[in-house]
């Protein structure tokens, strides 16, 4: 809860800074700011569980952890952020603290006690995003993602709150405690079970899993790189995190037939994905493809639900730290252009070595290449989904983690075997600084697996 | 109030509420008006209020009344954001029409 409300404030509080002309700061401080709710709030809550004002909200383990998570990736976010916007200073507070009130949506998306609290921080997040994905407004393409995003996101919250509806005509309540109770008991009337069948299909828009992805491609496309690189991390681990805490709550017990949607959705979506992101050029529109096939590997953590938990917090954070360092390099690579072909990436294996070498990182870890914790993140999933009896969505993941090596090293190959285009520009400090700490970070995991996976033990 | 609910039976709500959601969502499917599709999605959203205060009355419990609140105030906030988002497709493209959005493709 105290996450929640100094994540709030400290949204309030950037708004301010513009106010009274403190624009240089607003940066520097929101991010001291958010590791010191990180450092001081979040571990004093991840130690204490307890629920607050009538189990509006409940602050578990599985939470708190997820919202160290979305904190640190939203500073990363917000450190790229100065060399984004630099030609929208005056801009600068509304874009960060939208950022930061997006993220307050992501924290009650994951530790709501109440299902008011889910409709709530799932619309603050939706709202944020609909704004900042058509933010650049003279641009006719920023402007498309934006109306298409938000047509289909609002007609996901439109179908979530119906789900949410019959759940309440079932059961007579919002309290996610009293309806997991409830849920095991025999006798419901048959609403419970469609609506939960609807606030499940308006999440796996919202991960943009396979048939109803179609979105995603357009609006990635589209958007700024900087809304891109919030979209590809952020959302889709709060989204993936909130979809499975939603399961686990009303869903203990899994039918035979739920399960194996959860194995079609999931195989459908991770085949889709790398399939079509073989014939991509452009990097932001295959790094969505890429997305949509790691939520079809995040969904396999579903079918284990009661034991995974830290493995889909492993394989989120391993994800989306590769997201952040791959995205650094391609808003310094993609600046200034008005495309982000594969092109641009030609010879940056010879003008910045250091960025080209973090870009493979990323995309080796994403492609599950062991050292990087994407490797890991895959090996634990796969184990556990083998020893629960599920043989064939894991080879089907096999197969498709061989398949995806081929898009990632197409962008290896431009940056390593082409030649420059055109002279170097100097790199931002920034970019440098979060594309190694990410990746930094992403090794380390790799290396020390049990500091993540033992927060949900 | 429960009386007539009582005599009208809440499956005929449930029915009525699903028949008006089905007509917002095939609006937002096959209306090509920006504007038109906007209020598809409040008539889906307005479908779902009328329910939960119909099965506010059903449990005889006030949460429900107390969600339409919220779902009010936050889709007055997304249409908000909507028609800002519309007016700036129509200051750069001169249309509202939702099928002319074809610039991005791959």
């Amino acid at each position: 809860m105290n996450t929640l409300i100094a994540i709030t404030g400290l949204g309030v509080l950037c708004l301010l800074f513009e106010i009274l002309n403190f624009r240089k700061a607003i940066i520097p401080i929101t991010i001291i700011g958010l590791l010191a709710v990180l450092g001081f709030i979040t571990m004093s809550e991840y130690n204490t569980p307890m629920s607050y004002y009538n189990n509006m909200i409940v602050v578990t383990q599985f939470s708190s952890s997820f919202s160290a998570l979305f904190i640190i990736l939203t500073v990363f976010l917000i450190a790229l952020s100065h060399d984004f916007y630099e030609e929208h200073q005056t801009k600068i507070s509304d874009f960060i603290a939208i950022k930061i009130f997006m993220l307050a949506g992501g924290v009650a998306m994951v530790s709501f006690g109440n299902l008011a609290m889910f409709f709530l921080g799932i619309e603050i997040l939706s709202i944020s995003l609909y704004i900042l994905a058509a933010s650049d407004r003279l641009n006719i393409k920023s402007n498309e993602a934006g109306m298409k995003y938000f047509l289909m996101g609002s007609f996901a919250s439109g179908i979530i709150l119906f789900g949410i509806c019959l759940i309440y005509g079932a059961m007579g309540t919002f309290d996610i405690a009293e309806i997991t109770d409830w849920s095991q008991s025999a006798e419901l009337p048959s609403w419970f079970p469609i609506g939960v069948t609807l606030v499940t299909i308006g999440m796996l828009f919202k991960i943009a899993a396979v048939p109803f992805h179609f979105w995603a491609p357009d609006v990635y496309e589209g958007s700024p790189t900087m809304t891109t690189a919030t979209m590809s991390t952020l959302v889709k681990v709060i989204a993936i995190a909130t979809l499975f805490k939603i399961m686990t709550a009303m869903n203990a017990e899994l039918s035979d037939a739920f399960i194996n949607i959860i194995i079609v959705i999931s195989i459908a979506s991770m085949t889709v994905g790398n399939i079509m992101a073989l014939r991509q050029n452009n990097v932001k529109r295959m790094l969505a493809f890429s997305g949509i096939s790691h939520a079809g590997f995040m969904l396999m953590t579903l079918l284990t639900m009661s034991s995974s938990s830290a493995s889909l917090l492993y394989y989120a954070a391993a994800y989306s730290l590769a997201g952040i360092a791959a995205f650094a390099v391609i808003l310094y690579a993609c600046k200034n252009k008005n495309n982000e072909d594969i092109t641009n990436f030609n010879g940056l294996g010879k003008t910045s070595p250091i960025l080209a070498a973090t870009l493979t990182a990323a995309l080796l870890s994403m492609a599950g290449i062991p050292i990087f914790a994407g490797f890991f993140a895959k090996l634990f999933l796969f184990n556990q989904t083998i020893q629960a009896g599920y043989l064939i969505i894991v080879i089907a993941a096999v197969i498709n983690s061989i398949i995806s090596v081929g898009y990632y090293f197409k962008l290896i190959l431009a940056m390593y075997t082409k030649e420059p285009n055109e002279e170097v520009t100097k790199i931002p400090f920034v970019i440098h600084a979060v594309a190694l700490v990410s990746i930094v970070l992403n090794i380390a995991i790799g290396l020390f697996p049990s500091a993540v996976l033992d927060l949900l033990g | 109030m429960n009386n007539i609910l009582n005599q009208i039976g809440i499956e005929n709500y449930i029915f009525l509420c699903v028949i008006l959601f089905c007509i917002g969502v095939f609006g937002v499917l096959y209306r090509r008006n920006a504007i038109i599709v906007f209020m598809s999605i409040e008539i889906m959203l307005n479908a779902v209020n009328l329910l939960f205060v119909a099965f506010s009355t059903y449990h005889q419990d006030a949460q429900g009344q107390i969600f339409v609140f919220f779902s009010m105030a936050v889709a007055a906030a997304e249409v908000a954001v909507g028609l800002a988002i519309l007016v700036s497709i129509f200051k750069n493209m001169n249309t509202i029409d939702v099928g002319k959005l074809k610039n991005l493709k791959g």
